[in-house]
């Protein structure tokens, strides 16, 4: 199957045999995961750069880590003390990091299109590691490879997101990919915690009452309440918010059966779960979906790294 | 000096001229208008196929002349305006220092005195630093040439402010203008709120921003019987705000932006396109069909620019890091013919009223007829002149021009300044 | 991708397996029984011989020697000049340490497929041996790299391909030589046939 793509920027230039072919790739991966010697030879010689342009432990450690296994060499570059803070441009630090001749550069910024600007400034293969707002692709790659390996399959999927929707840049990327492959979205939130425009994304339904499409759910999908980015007062208390939105033993009864629970963490318990959900032995699914991160981050560097067929080489 | 313009297509709505005529020019005054004219001395310009009129005016443009002279200056600034056809531009006070006493009004006009292709008319800041806090010495400015009032750039967020400037300036008769946005509802907003900030991850600049101060400042100059000028207006909501204050008898007008009128959200796509960052930000192609209409009825009176030149690396940058804006003299009045004109929406007297009497008359500036003993403020323009938007470059120091590669049809050919020629068959004097 | 012409078939399918029980009853020779024994397919046709040769071992000793299949895409050398190739799953659910590994492939051509095998094999733990076992030797080796077992050598051209055809998943059971076609990859059938 033809993978032509240089850039994993923006998810809904996927089609679903893309993220198909994404998700079998990472299965293999799994297994090399699963042993003692956790490292393959595949990149051996490639250069990643790592260019965090704000801080972000989880997703550039789970980067790292997924490089690292496959054997290519990796250089961080940004955080504090990045050039960007010293006055530089972006394109300008881009055109500096490519005099070191690297073969790909991860990009975190907290400005929504960002690596588009690295992408059009470099050769490199770009990978958007979180973008303001934008998107998030290796999140939702993750998230479904997860919701995969417990459901199945995506077609007539019914998934939920709750919470802080209209800042959340996983969302960006989670909901227009569920809809390439099939699922049904809904999503759950106060109307301060919306985007402008909901179905622009590709929701199906939004409410503001979880109670009301909990019964309905397959994947019921927490998002981090963003404390730090909320800029004026979407809520009046946490109180209030773990009342409404809070996923609780208490709503265990209104859930399917067979419904999980996602979150792309770091977790807040007390506000968006209580700990008997958020440690739930059957439904949650949320260190599986830190695990696949590793794995879905190998497929997409081995895929976007892997040769002539996407036009890196002839 | 004088000048015989030749069997140009006279269009002067005021006096209801719209026919092929010659004009004499002698000094910085017209000296005959009629048909078959002769005159010994004066230099002959053949304008068969052309069309005259009076001196086109863009009351909303920034020369960012003190203090940013590396994005544009008084003598560029009014270069790429002559290039644009225009006579006259009023310059906008966010300068650095601002515009707020007589001495940098008295500094730019002197400025445009010595190296300007055009007459520049400075407006001065409504309030101290455009801090919307306290009233700037609106009466030393007026004295030094100051033509209007605004804080262009930023909405005055209190109204108890507004209403202390117009209840103190109303009494030099000048016109306030207000760039309409309430803080609380804008924020850091980048583009307009709905499908495109959606989409784009990014922070919404919500038309409502917009229509809540105008239809506060209507209220405002209701309340102090000052002039009212709402600058870029760019919603179908915010242009029923005007038109109902002015059904009502109030002393209201506004202008619109090609930008506004030509270009779309849409125009901001995957690429994150800074150069289509401007503000009020691009808005729907419904509000754009609204204001178009606008235009036709007479609820929107002048069409402005608000010329924003930006140095290349400033927008090439990060979206929210690059600053709003885009260029517009060397387009503007080539994008209304092709646009508006050609299509039929509007005729060429409307484009007049709308880029020359308009703006005149709110501005308070000389008014330009086509007669005899008139100041010869004049644009001369070829309506079928074909060019491509950059092909050759611009006059302005900038190039963040929104239209660039756009085919357009009309372009201002000569110029006449005070009977001084300031372009001549397209090339700036 | 370029076509192919077939040129002659070297092997039909009596041959085929009547190389793979001979191959079978060589392996248990030499490796004195069944102690530790286990088989290794590289995919994609290795590891149906080594399905094969596994059934063969339990009809000669009657035992069932651990299986698996192997697959080398994470240990290519030549990732950045060619495709990132399909990924199969690898699948070797027991453990290979203190293992006498024989790994299967169909033909043997440079040896780098065998190369990045060894590799792949290896970090999965520390077998005690690793033989190989292919059913057609093509020669034109590149790396100092020879097999135990072999079910027929074919000198061939570089110019040539061989391939092995399995009924399993081609509907016949062959090894065919033909022309490669300017552009055309050498290498396995893909699966299925063309």
């Amino acid at each position: 199957m033809a993978f032509n793509h240089k850039h994993l920027i923006d998810i809904t230039e996927y089609s679903d045999a893309d993220i198909m072919t994404i998700l079998e790739t990472a299965k293999a991966f799994s297994q090399v995961n699963e042993r003692a010697i956790k490292k393959v030879p595949t990149l051996k010689g490639k250069t990643i750069v790592n260019m965090f342009n704000e801080p972000s432990t989880r997703t550039r450690s789970s980067f790292e880590l997924a490089e690292k296994r496959l054997s290519a060499d990796t250089m961080n570059f940004g955080g504090s003390s990045t050039s960007t803070v010293k006055g530089e441009s972006l394109i300008d630090t881009v055109m500096t990091l490519d005099a070191y001749k690297i073969d790909c550069i991860v990009v975190r910024d907290k400005h929504a299109g960002a690596p588009y600007m690295v992408s059009q400034a470099s050769p490199a293969a770009v990978i958007d590691a979180g973008d303001g707002k934008h998107q998030h692709p290796t999140q939702a790659l993750l998230d479904l490879y997860s919701i995969w390996e417990r459901k199945g399959g995506f077609e007539g999927l019914r998934v939920g997101i709750v919470g802080d929707i209209g800042h959340s840049r996983v969302c960006g990327s989670l909901v227009p990919a569920l809809k390439i492959m099939g699922a049904e979205v809904t999503l759950v939130g106060p109307g301060t915690l919306m985007p402008a425009r909901p179905d622009v994304l590709g929701a199906d339904h939004v409410s503001a009452h979880l109670d009301d499409v909990l019964p309905d759910l397959d994947v019921v999908y927490m998002l981090r309440v963003q404390m730090e980015r909320l800029e004026g007062a979407p809520f009046p208390s946490i109180r209030e918010y773990h009342d409404l939105y809070g996923l609780t033993r208490r709503r265990e009864h209104l859930m399917r059966p067979d419904a999980i629970i996602c979150h792309p963490g770091p977790i807040n318990r007390g506000v968006e779960f209580d700990s008997y959900m958020a440690d739930h032995p059957e439904r949650s699914v949320i260190l599986d979906q830190v695990y696949a991160g590793i794995c879905v981050r190998m497929a997409a560097l081995y895929l976007l790294l892997g040769g002539a067929d996407n036009g890196l080489s002839a | 000096m004088a000048f015989l313009l030749k069997s140009a297509h006279i269009v002067d709505p005021a006096l209801g001229l719209d026919g092929v005529a010659d004009v004499l020019i002698e000094g910085d005054r017209i000296a005959e208008v009629g048909p078959d004219l002769a005159a010994e001395g004066a230099e002959i310009i053949d304008l068969t196929g052309k069309y005259l009129v009076p001196g086109l005016v863009d009351m909303h443009v920034h020369l960012r002349d003190p203090g940013q002279e590396y994005k544009e200056d008084i003598e560029s600034g009014t270069r790429a305006a002559a290039k644009g056809g225009f006579t006259g531009v009023c310059a906008m006070p966010n300068t650095d220092p601002v515009t707020d006493t007589g001495a940098i009004v008295q500094y730019v006009k002197t400025r445009a005195a010595e190296v300007g292709h055009c007459r520049v008319y400075p407006s001065g800041a409504m309030t101290r630093g455009l801090k919307g806090e306290a009233l700037s010495e609106m009466g030393d400015m007026v004295a030094r040439g100051a033509v209007a009032f605004t804080d262009d750039g930023h909405g005055i967020q209190d109204a108890g402010m507004v209403r202390t400037c117009m209840d103190y300036g109303k009494m030099f008769g000048k016109v306030f203008m207000s760039h309409c946005q309430d803080n609380s509802l804008v924020g850091e907003g980048q583009v307009n709120e709905g499908v495109v900030s959606t989409r784009l991850g990014m922070l919404g600049w919500p038309a409502e921003g917009e229509e809540v101060q105008i239809a506060r400042d209507i209220q405002i100059a209701r309340l102090t019987g000052a002039r009212l000028h709402i600058q870029h207006i760019t919603t179908a909501r915010g242009l029923a705000l005007v038109r109902a204050a002015k059904d009502e008898g109030l002393d209201v007008t506004c202008e619109a932006t090609p930008h506004h009128l030509f270009l779309t959200e849409d125009a901001i796509d995957d690429t994150y396109p800074t150069v289509m960052k401007v503000n009020p930000p691009l808005r729907t192609a419904e509000d754009a069909r609204a204001l178009a209409l606008g235009v036709a009825d007479g609820t929107v009176d002048a069409i402005v620019t608000d010329h924003a030149p930006h140095a290349a690396w400033e927008k090439a940058r990060e979206f929210a890091f690059a600053p709003f804006g885009m260029t517009g003299l060397e387009t503007s009045l080539a994008l209304m013919i092709t646009h508006l004109v050609k299509p039929g929406v509007i005729g060429y007297g409307r484009l007049v009223e709308l880029m020359s009497i308009a703006p005149r008359r709110i501005l308070g500036v000389e008014e330009v007829r086509i007669e005899a003993g008139a100041t010869a403020d004049l644009t001369v323009f070829d309506p079928e002149l074909a060019w491509t938007v950059g092909a050759d470059g611009y006059e302005s120091k900038s190039d963040n021009c929104g239209f660039d590669g756009e085919s357009l049809t009309g372009r201002a050919t000569d110029v006449f300044v005070g009977g001084m020629r300031t372009l001549a068959g397209g090339s700036v004097c | 991708m370029g076509t192919t012409t077939p040129k002659a078939v070297i092997m039909d399918e009596t041959a085929v397996n009547r190389a793979l029980t001979r191959i079978a009853h060589e392996i248990v020779e030499r490796n004195e029984g069944t102690s530790d024994l286990a088989i290794v397919g590289i995919v994609t046709r290795g590891d149906i011989l080594a399905r094969h040769l596994a059934e063969l071992v339990r009809e000669i000793e009657g035992v069932e020697v651990p299986l698996g299949s192997l697959d080398i895409s994470f240990y290519r050398d030549d990732f950045a000049t060619h495709f990132a190739p399909e990924v199969h799953a690898t699948n070797i659910p027991w453990d290979v340490d203190g293992k006498r590994i024989v790994l299967v492939d169909d033909i043997l051509f440079t040896g780098r497929t065998i190369r990045a095998a060894l590799d792949a094999v290896m970090d999965m733990g520390r077998p005690r041996s690793i033989e190989l076992a292919v059913l057609v030797d093509r020669g034109h080796r590149e790396l100092p790299i020879s097999p135990d077992f072999v079910g027929k050598n074919v000198p061939s051209s570089r110019s040539e391909n061989v391939r092995l055809y399995m009924s399993e998943t081609d509907g016949r059971t062959s090894v065919e030589i033909t022309d490669v076609a300017p552009g055309a990859r050498i290498g396995s059938a893909p699966l299925g046939g063309e």
